[in-house]
């Protein structure tokens, strides 16, 4: 009686009725454990044939009950629980929740602080759109490209390695600033990284974007309009490519952002392709972005004056950043005590993932893969 | 809930002679700001000197500059900045409407409305249909055990052409229901029960009210105070898993 597995969705009870002979729908599993699921989502699929009639979302495998640890460690603790949310963005997890902290403290990390954070967290979207493009090509059937993007993204680990010491969850910001300055030759490196990878970026479009069988698998498959996305609370390339100009770098600028000149790329057909062109253009914007950093990088200080025992004044904070995929909200209540009362984590792809059943209706079993891979989930984060 | 880490040592007002131990071992190199902010005289007038906090990332050359900026916002923090009214036109047309059963506030720059559990319908739907905030960005609670009303519910709202925010909250005591959002925003969904799942709040006309991350066998709301941070469901855990326990 408490097998999960068990736990009827409403999807299956609606087909209760029919007996199997007569059914012309089939309710099927995928999942969790399926290599294109992107981590252990599973998926209860409802076909007519080979046509998706519905789908429904099964999640919380990776659950760890994030928000309710951060109750019972400081504020500085805490920090580094973030970058297990979205593994493959790990610095932008870190951005928003140092901001929101300063925030509610009411304190400023220094400019030459935030210089470095959007760096570091422009090398990261980049990182992360590289994978995404790799494993989504993948799934799809492209390979080649999984080898590019993942020798590429190899360089930026490389610069966080040397930066802080760790490639994936970097924990590279602390509360009021950067903890490490620039190792000896940052700058060289991140500029050397750029030329590297601008000609790379081209080498992908390349391989992918007049691909006949890219463009078949990929042009008209899991189409939301911007409506949609809206009313979902979808954001991120996503709702990009649906033709809405909305990234918070510009809506609502935080860190360094206001200082340096970029745009905005949007699609118009809100389709896997679309997005795949977008995700495309983020990259070269992002490239834009850290040149302007690294050539206008200021001296100073890297940590505003904090003390050690962090008390922030009690009220509630929300404070959110554009990550690779999308708004990343912290909401923060505090109790004037060195611990957060309550900290809540709005993440992008949690609620991305609800617009899956509306992308997939009507569409092929091989596509629901397509959009499970260009929503661009973590499950990490998706579970918390 | 658990008091590890919560006050080691007595600190009246709050942070800034931050933790005496620490900051005396390595703060030699600084010369004492004292005079800005003396400590109160509970708090080791003998270490007091020594105790600045040193900032260990500054530059270092120049510590009374580094000191003397931070030191007007110092003694602002610890009384802390309280929730001022909110004004604008959209709060003169609410107030009009439901007179005192909203209560505007922005804190931090931040701006949001206090609202009585009986107007949330209403204000959530005309917040967006007259007032754009078509995204809804969250839905979530906090958990007030000792409090009559035992949780806030709060709303956190976005509007593209405003390029606005605001939190609408409310209160409510346990066991209460609260009228779903999911006709007014589609994205509520997840976001429902997952607040359902993680607190037990039951939202009425939800289309399908049940746990999103935890498993639909599960007894306790993880997010309640009184869920204890190793506390499971052992009998669950049993049963699925064939352990004694997870921990």
């Amino acid at each position: 009686m408490t097998d999960p597995n068990s736990s009827v969705s409403h999807l299956e009870l609606e087909e209760s009725k029919k007996t199997f002979l007569d059914a012309n729908e089939l309710v099927i599993n995928m999942g969790p454990q399926h290599p294109a699921t992107h981590g252990v989502l599973r998926v209860i699929l409802r076909l007519d044939g080979e046509k998706v009639m519905g789908l429904e979302c099964v999640i919380g495998y990776l659950h760890r009950g994030v928000e309710k640890i951060a109750e019972h460690r400081t504020y500085t603790m805490f920090n580094p629980y973030v970058d297990r949310m979205d593994y493959v963005a790990a610095v932008s997890n870190g951005l928003g929740y140092c901001e929101a902290v300063e925030k509610l403290l009411n304190i400023e990390a220094p400019p030459r602080a935030n210089y470095i954070r959007v760096i570091l967290t422009e090398l990261n979207r980049l990182a992360s759109h590289q994978l995404w493009l790799g494993t989504h090509a993948l799934d799809i059937g492209a390979m080649t490209p999984l080898f590019y993007t993942f020798r590429d993204r190899e360089e930026i680990l490389k610069i966080f390695e040397k930066y802080c010491g760790a490639r994936l969850t970097t924990h590279a910001f602390r509360i009021g600033g950067c903890q490490y300055e620039t190792y000896e030759g940052f700058e060289k490196d991140v500029k050397k990284f750029l030329t590297f990878v601008a000609p790379k970026i081209d080498e992908y479009e390349e391989l992918l974007t007049t691909n006949r069988i890219w463009v078949e698998r990929t042009k008209k498959v899991g189409t939301i309009s911007a409506k949609d996305c809206i009313a979902l609370g979808v954001t991120g390339p996503v709702l990009r490519a649906s033709g809405v100009k909305w990234d918070l770098r510009k809506a609502q600028p935080y860190a360094a952002y206001k200082q340096f000149d970029f745009e905005i790329p949007t699609g118009q057909n809100g389709d896997t392709y679309d997005r795949y062109l977008v995700r495309m253009a983020e990259m070269r914007q992002s490239l834009r972005i850290i040149q302007q950093a690294v050539d206008a990088i200021p001296e100073g200080p890297i940590m505003a004056k904090v003390s050690k025992v962090m008390k922030p004044p009690v009220g509630e904070i929300y404070h959110s950043i554009e990550a690779p995929k999308g708004e990343l909200g912290y909401f923060i209540v505090s109790d004037g005590s060195t611990q957060p009362y309550r900290i809540r984590v709005r993440p992008p792809s949690f609620v991305n993932l609800q617009a899956l059943d509306l992308m997939c209706r009507g569409q092929l079993v091989a596509d629901v893969i397509a959009v499970i891979g260009t929503l661009d989930i973590v499950l990490g984060e998706v579970d918390r | 809930m658990s008091d590890e880490t919560k006050s080691p040592s007595p600190q009246p007002e709050g942070e800034k002679p931050s933790s005496d131990k620490i900051a005396g071992g390595i703060s030699s190199g600084t010369p004492p700001p004292g005079g800005a902010k003396p400590p109160a005289p509970s708090e080791k007038p003998a270490v007091a000197p020594g105790a600045t906090p040193p900032k260990p990332a500054a530059p270092g050359e120049k510590p009374a500059a580094a000191a003397a900026p931070a030191k007007p916002a110092a003694p602002a923090k610890p009384a802390g900045p309280t929730p001022q009214p909110w004004d604008s036109p959209l709060v003169a047309k609410l107030t009009k409407q439901f007179g005192s059963g909203i209560q505007p506030l922005t804190y931090l720059g931040q701006n949001y409305l206090q609202v009585d559990r009986s107007l949330i319908p209403t204000i959530l739907q005309m917040l967006r249909d007259e007032e754009q905030f078509d995204y809804c960005v969250d839905i979530t609670a906090v958990h007030y055990p000792k409090r009559e009303k035992q949780f806030d519910i709060v709303w956190i709202l976005y509007s593209f052409s405003k390029n606005e925010r605001v939190r609408v909250k409310t209160q409510i005591a346990d066991a209460e229901h609260i009228p779903s959002a999911v006709p007014i925003w589609a994205a509520a969904n997840w976001l429902e029960r997952e607040t359902f799942d993680m607190f037990g709040i039951q939202f009425d006309g939800h289309p399908d009210l049940k746990r999103i991350l935890l498993p639909d066998g599960w007894k306790g709301h993880p997010l309640r105070k009184d869920y204890g941070i190793i506390q499971q469901d052992q009998e669950w855990v049993q049963i699925n898993l064939g352990i004694e326990s997870g921990q």
